[in-house]
């Protein structure tokens, strides 16, 4: 902002009060420097930010319309598809904007383990990030119940039957869960209930997230600090212009599937209202949990570990592993660009959790080519632990890196060599 | 740089490509291929064939409608098919529905109206299946969208009957053999055949052509607002195209002396 902005005798008088504009300024405007090398990974941060909002803001107003009982909530959908004005678009723009949310977070992630974002002085920063999605998974799985069809209840079902494998106690925690003795209209009450709480969690958490962002910038592709001015520019106009052009790439992939293909990422049971008397052939999650479908099916009996303990375990655990990932990476660069064997392996493990998401998708019954989906599920599965486990910290021991550069500004000015 | 950029845009046309292909679907039988028809609503620009639209619900009116309910629509929804106000007060006319309690507190029948829901054919689910062997004639409202394949699945349905089962299978009581349906037997009969409705606009009542008409109205009883969201897509999707474009022209302006 301007000097001449900040004489303005209003703005003056509400600075010296409430020093509200030199804090925007300070952190989304020409006051925050950003490194001047950030490519377009970079983008997906503010993103998903933008795509939290629109989330929020269609589904207060959803919320005007819809009925959280299990008689009506299949037809008060319906009825915002069919009698609200715009109901349909709110409501495709709510659903497919869930999609797109795990799409750009996902990408998120991926690039702070490409970058090595994560790491020191990042860890707490990668680490309430882990607390976002987790929080995000909440959110969609209870969102997903809301319109009560066949696969809202029954993949409740499976999901919630989950905690009854905790020992002793776990067919209470269900019970409870429930708030009866089945999935019922007390279970809609309370996702609907926790479905309006948990996006704004989200939003306190993503302001927390900034806020550790803030204090030691933006990691960026080199992987280097800051030395010095030189090597950054500020937020605005650069970084706001560059957000706003992949906003607009973003809204076309957006809305070319709310117009479009409003179903594409949906299941068609969906549009066969709950009935608890018939258990559809296949239950699949929504495509984001697919992974981790595929491996908290991949698990057998392990000693008295029953299967099913197991998988729910190796599939919380496959999440929480990643707040590990600062420490089990001993790597003193951070970018794979010059970490030559991690930049492979993290292809292969890219690869690994599509397999992973594919395998969700089938049953573990069937078969590929002869081989039994199960065993494809619980190789990529041990693979994906042995990732985080084993190849990173012996990885980062063994290998020996690329020397980054001295500086971002000197990579820059001498384009070519660093990447 | 470009390498993972390429990489990820790939890896993301996979996941896309395999959400399409992949994810197990609902009922239909196992191993068969749906012909895939070109439906007037199919693509960017697609909309309802009004004639088939008319003619489809003229098909329900007449053959489906004794047992199945289409309980999402009012007679004034008939809009969507271009039916005038006054067509539409006649045909919700023909039909009785429960009203009241009046001032003396007792329930009376009247003719519907427009603003009333779709009569059903039977009072309840149990009342529907008394009727057919205890077979449910599911409610068509949202059919076409909660069977993948949707119309495609509902022509291919309704001409997938077999005079007898192939070799090998024996059906149960009551029940047909149909290539698509899930599990191949199926306690709805072949509901109709060639000539089963005589169209007032003089089409040709061929098997095929009732089966068209029929899931034509049936896509537009799921979605109607189908013709309405492309319209408007169109139009957003060339908005955001010109304004990135500018935002585009503008970032390379303000990054201009950077470089
Ligand atoms: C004599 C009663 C009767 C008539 C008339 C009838 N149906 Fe059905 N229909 C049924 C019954 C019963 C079922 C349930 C079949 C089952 O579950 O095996 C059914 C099922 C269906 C299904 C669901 C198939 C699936 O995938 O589950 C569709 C679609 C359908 N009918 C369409 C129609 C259409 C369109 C017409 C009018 C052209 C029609 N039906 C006329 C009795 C009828
Ligand atoms: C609601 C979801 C999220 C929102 C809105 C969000 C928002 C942001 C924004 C705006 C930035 C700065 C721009 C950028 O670097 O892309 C950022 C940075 C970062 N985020 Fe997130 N984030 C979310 C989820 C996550 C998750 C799930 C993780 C990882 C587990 C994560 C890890 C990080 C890291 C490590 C950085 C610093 C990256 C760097 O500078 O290299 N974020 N986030």
């Amino acid at each position: 902002m301007s000097n001449k902005f900040f004489e303005n005798p209003v703005i003056k008088w509400v600075e010296y009060r409430l020093p509200i504009f030199s804090f925007i300024d300070e952190s989304v405007g020409s006051g925050y420097p950003t490194p001047k090398n950030l490519n377009y990974w970079w983008n997906f941060g503010s993103l998903a930010g933008i795509v939290l909002t629109i989330l929020i803001v269609t589904g207060i107003v959803l919320a005007m319309s819809y009925t959280p009982h299990v008689d009506y909530a299949f037809e008060s959908v319906e009825r915002i598809m069919r009698d609200v004005n715009y109901g349909w678009l709110l409501r495709y723009i709510h659903m497919n904007g869930g999609s797109m949310f795990f799409i750009l977070v996902y990408i998120h992630m991926f690039r702070g383990m490409y970058y090595g974002s994560y790491k020191e002085p990042r860890e707490l920063l990668w680490i309430i990030g882990v607390f976002i999605v987790l929080a995000m998974m909440a959110t969609a799985f209870m969102g997903y119940v809301l319109p009560w069809g066949q696969m809202s209840f029954w993949g409740a079902t499976v999901i919630t039957n989950l905690f009854s494998a905790v020992p002793i106690i776990g067919d209470s925690i269900v019970t409870w869960l429930w708030g009866g003795f089945s999935i019922d209209n007390p279970t809609l009450n309370r996702f609907f209930s926790f479905h309006y709480l948990l996006p704004f969690v989200i939003f306190a958490l993503v302001f927390v997230h900034l806020w550790a962002l803030h204090v030691h910038k933006s990691n960026n592709p080199l992987g280097v600090d800051i030395k010095g001015p030189e090597d950054t520019i500020p937020f605005h106009p650069y970084y706001t212009i560059k957000d706003l052009y992949g906003l607009g790439i973003l809204m076309i992939f957006f809305m070319f599937f709310v117009f479009f293909a409003p179903n594409f990422f949906g299941e068609p049971d969906n549009y066969i209202k709950a009935d608890p008397l018939v258990t559809p052939p296949h239950i699949v999650p929504e495509w984001y949990f697919l992974p981790f479908y595929a491996i908290l099916r991949a698990v057998p009996d392990i000693w008295f570990i029953s299967a099913k303990l197991g998988g729910v375990i190796a599939m919380f655990g496959s999440i929480l592993i990643l707040i590990l990932l600062p420490w089990l990476d001993r790597s003193p660069v951070r970018s794979a660009r010059f970490r030559p064997i991690y930049r492979q392996l993290f292809w292969v493990f890219v690869v690994d959790c599509f397999i992973l998401g594919w395998v969700g998708a089938n049953s573990p019954d069937a078969v590929f080519h002869g081989i039994p989906f199960l065993w494809i599920g619980q190789a990529s599965t041990a693979y994906y632990f042995a990732h985080f486990l084993f190849i990173i910290p012996l990885v980062s021991i063994l290998e020996k890196p690329k020397m980054p550069p001295e500086s971002i500004n000197a990579a820059v000015t001498n384009k070519g060599a660093a990447s | 740089m470009m390498n993972p950029m390429k990489n990820a845009l790939l890896a993301l046309g996979l996941t896309l490509s395999m959400a399409l292909t992949l994810s197990a679907g609902s009922a239909l039988a196992e191993g068969v291929k749906l012909p895939e028809r070109d439906w007037s609503f199919n693509g960017m620009f697609g909309t309802f064939d009004r004639g088939s639209q008319q003619r489809g619900f003229q098909v329900y009116k007449e053959v489906c409608a004794s047992c199945h309910s289409l309980r999402l629509l009012a007679y004034r929804n008939l809009a969507g098919i271009g039916m005038s106000a006054d067509q539409i007060k006649a045909v919700a006319a023909e039909f009785e529905v429960t009203d009241g309690p009046n001032a003396e507190g007792a329930m009376y029948t009247r003719p519907a109206r427009p603003s009333d829901r779709f009569a059903a054919p039977f009072a309840n689910d149990n009342a529907a299946r008394t009727a057919n062997n205890g077979a449910l004639p599911p409610d068509l409202s949202l059919m076409a969208k909660a069977r993948k394949g949707g119309a495609d699945y509902l022509h291919a349905l309704l001409t997938g009957y077999k005079e007898a089962p192939p070799e090998g299978v024996t059906l149960s009581e009551g029940m047909q053999y149909n290539t698509y349906f899930a599990g191949n037997q199926i306690a709805m009969a072949a509901p109709f055949a060639d000539s089963a409705v005589e169209y007032a606009d003089g089409t040709k009542a061929t098997k095929d052509q009732i089966a068209t008409d029929i899931s034509t109205f049936l896509a537009w009883a799921a979605e109607p607002e189908l013709e309405e969201r492309k319209r408007l897509g169109i139009k957003v999707l060339l908005f955001l195209i010109v304004l990135t474009a500018m935002l585009y022209a503008v970032k390379r302006q303000v990054w201009k002396d950077l470089h």
